[in-house]
């Protein structure tokens, strides 16, 4: 049987598998009665309804023609690594991670990481412009979040501020 | 005249000077950072919330009204200049306002925007004024079971306004409904999918979701194309006002805008978003005037009426928060949180008990919306800047931006691996072609339909039939499944894939 529409077969995979983990983890909760709802039978509930949306979403993309087979298409993994790993750094930065005694660099260090990493999700990286755009967005948000608004943030490293 | 006392009683609490000042600076600081693309109103008042802890109470609520405003504009203007919603309600100003800024036209599409909010900010104002104390008794013979066939009937709505296939927009509720239910269910305490993990126990942040699933997939997505595929409009902005022929066109859509946001945002769970999408729907259904842009490419009714309409709901949705002290959607819930930390249990007694608060918030919510159309036309330049930098200056900011905001909400590290991952989400169901709409409405109904199910059903005892027992939960039941056959008529069904393809 060939698949007709590669992105709702997929779809439809998803819906089934993720609706089928949170019914299965349902039932792990009291599930109660009509009456006495247990924290467990609206999940279980809907946990079924979307693994059923689910197969049927996939069975429809195995019958119904659709003119290019509707193909998913090439995953960016560049700018989806670069971006995801931009975030990711600016966490670790600005936190630092106490289990793998990562220590906390604050959020001008972060700002700078988080720059850097994600310009490289584009085409064109020029090093100098983008040092440029984490100094200005640096102090701007330094200005902004620190000073005027007042968010609580680590600003500096730890181990200067101690 | 009661109206009239009660009117000039709020007029007299908010034109001092110092709470004219509170309304302008919170107008300024919510339009400033509501512009910043992916940062929307809960992001913006969970910044701001701190800085009013000092204010007398009175204050501190207007100033936080001007907030909501100012990040409701900016979020606008975001999502017609950079194509990215800073909130949910501006999803569909998006799709036209965006195609309207490609084709040079960023100006007239602002200004629809502004006059349409601020037309309708004026309307909502005054049926919050009338109609507080009166629809107070409607909303009161709403039961639970009718709160529960009142979310069916809003989910469905957006069943049908997402675009594509009507199956997989289901699926995407039931995913956002079954999401939202991740945390500590309030009833038994059990902290469900929460893996033993303390942050989890809270349950997922709404920002969380929005912003991975809306801000980084989208950049990602906009990445993926080469840079001279990618859509970035270069058009040359032209003329602030609308044409006359504009005006023509987007005064009767701003008139129904604010008509329908003023109906939905009065009712719970609907609110501005649930307007903007029916307001959306209900322009694209009605017949294009010759030589007319089509939906979807740049139409100025696209933007007038789903802006008209998500002003006003926003408008009339500080109802149910005011009169039954029930907050109809994260924002409102901030604003909950807030009127705690003053001393102030919203809900009926508000209105008895402390009086020149109410109609004080009232009459500066209009102060607000005058002061925005004042700092906001002259400012649109500022805004337009915005598209002469470079798509590769700009996303880096935005990623930087949204990452603060998140990190900002709750201090914690851990809600930036949690956006991450809605990154990637968000990137799937992009590439997948699931639209994320429907989603974000599950997820933040999933635990209040879930409530409401319940205590609907332990009144009857476990028996399903009292929702179509009930007239007025039957009604909206009937409504619902009306509005799914009707979409799902053959002649119907084929027009609604029509209307909904895209280039």
């Amino acid at each position: 049987m060939k698949i007709k529409s590669q992105k709702d077969f997929v779809s439809g995979l998803m819906f089934s598998i993720i609706g089928a983990a949170f019914a299965f983890g349902a039932t792990k909760y009291s599930l109660g009665t009509g009456a006495r709802m247990g924290p467990g039978y609206f999940p279980l509930l809907l946990g079924v309804l979307l693994c059923i949306v689910g197969v049927v979403v996939a069975f429809k993309a195995l019958v119904v023609e659709t003119a290019d087979g509707e193909p998913i298409g090439k995953i960016a993994w560049k700018p989806l690594g670069f971006i995801i790993g931009a975030n990711v750094l600016f966490g670790i930065l600005l936190g630092g991670l106490p289990g793998l005694k990562i220590p906390a660099m604050g959020l001008i260090v972060a700002i700078y990481g988080l720059v850097l990493v994600a310009s490289l999700a584009g085409d064109r990286f020029k090093l100098r412009e983008v040092l440029v755009l984490a100094t200005v967005l640096a102090v701007g948000s330094y200005g902004a979040f620190v000073m005027l608004l007042k968010l609580q943030f680590p600003v500096w490293p730890t181990f200067i501020t101690n | 005249m009661d109206l009239f006392n009660n009117l000039a009683l709020g007029f007299s609490v908010a034109f001092t000077l110092q709470n004219l000042a509170y309304a302008f600076v919170g107008c300024l600081l919510g339009t400033l950072i509501g512009v910043l693309p992916g940062v929307g109103p809960v992001a913006t008042i969970a910044m701001l919330l701190p800085a009013t802890y000092a204010l007398p109470p009175v204050a501190a609520l207007i100033m936080l009204a001007g907030i909501y405003y100012g990040a409701q504009y900016g979020g606008s203007t975001t999502a017609i200049l950079v194509n990215l919603p800073g909130e949910s309600s501006s999803v569909v100003t998006v799709i036209d306002g965006y195609q309207m800024a490609r084709n040079g036209r960023a100006g007239p599409a602002l200004a629809a925007a502004g006059l349409g909010s601020f037309f309708a900010g004026c309307v909502g104002t005054l049926i919050l004024a009338a109609f507080a104390a009166p629809l107070t008794e409607v909303a009161f013979k709403f039961g639970p079971a009718e709160y529960f066939s009142l979310m069916v009937l809003g989910l469905i709505g957006a069943v049908v306004l997402a675009s594509g296939s009507l199956i997989k927009a289901v699926g995407m509720i039931l995913l956002g409904l079954l999401l939202g239910l991740v945390g500590t269910d309030v009833n038994s305490g059990v902290a469900r999918y929460s893996f033993d993990i303390p942050e989890l126990t809270d349950g997922i942040g709404f920002i969380v979701v929005a912003m991975g699933i809306f801000g980084y997939g989208e950049i990602i997505h906009n990445l993926s194309h080469p840079e001279d595929k990618r859509e970035v409009f270069t058009g040359k902005v032209q003329g602030l006002m609308p044409t006359k022929e504009d005006f023509k066109r987007l005064v009767p859509a701003v008139l129904r805008g604010t008509a329908l946001g003023s109906a939905l945002g009065i009712l719970p769970g609907g609110g501005a978003l649930l307007s903007a999408f029916a307001a959306y729907t209900i322009e694209k259904k009605t017949k294009l005037k010759p030589g007319e842009v089509p939906f979807g490419k740049g139409n100025i009714r696209g933007v007038a009426a789903p802006e008209a309409a998500n002003n006003a709901g926003s408008q009339t949705s500080f109802i149910p928060l005011l009169t039954l002290g029930i907050p109809p959607n994260a924002v409102m819930a901030l604003m909950v949180g807030a009127m705690t930390i003053h001393n102030i249990q919203p809900g009926p007694q508000v209105m008895t008990s402390n009086p020149q608060l109410f109609w004080g918030l009232i009459a500066s919510m209009w102060i607000g919306n005058l002061m925005l159309v004042i700092l906001n036309l002259p400012l649109i330049g500022i805004w337009i800047k915005l598209l002469t930098v470079p798509y590769r200056w700009l996303f880096p900011a935005i990623v930087l931006f949204c990452a603060i905001g998140v990190y900002s909400t709750n201090n914690n590290t851990w809600d930036i691996w949690m956006v991450a991952l809605f990154g990637v989400v968000g990137y799937a169901f992009i590439k997948l072609g699931c639209e994320p709409a429907p989603l974000l409405l599950g997820f933040i109904l999933g635990p209040m339909m879930e409530e409401n199910l319940r205590r609907a059903l332990l009144l009857s005892r476990g028996d399903w039939s009292v929702l179509v027992t009930r007239p007025l939960s039957a009604t909206l039941l009937a409504m619902a499944l009306l509005l799914l056959i009707i979409v799902l008529l053959p002649a119907v069904k084929k027009q609604r894939e029509e209307a909904f393809v895209e280039d």
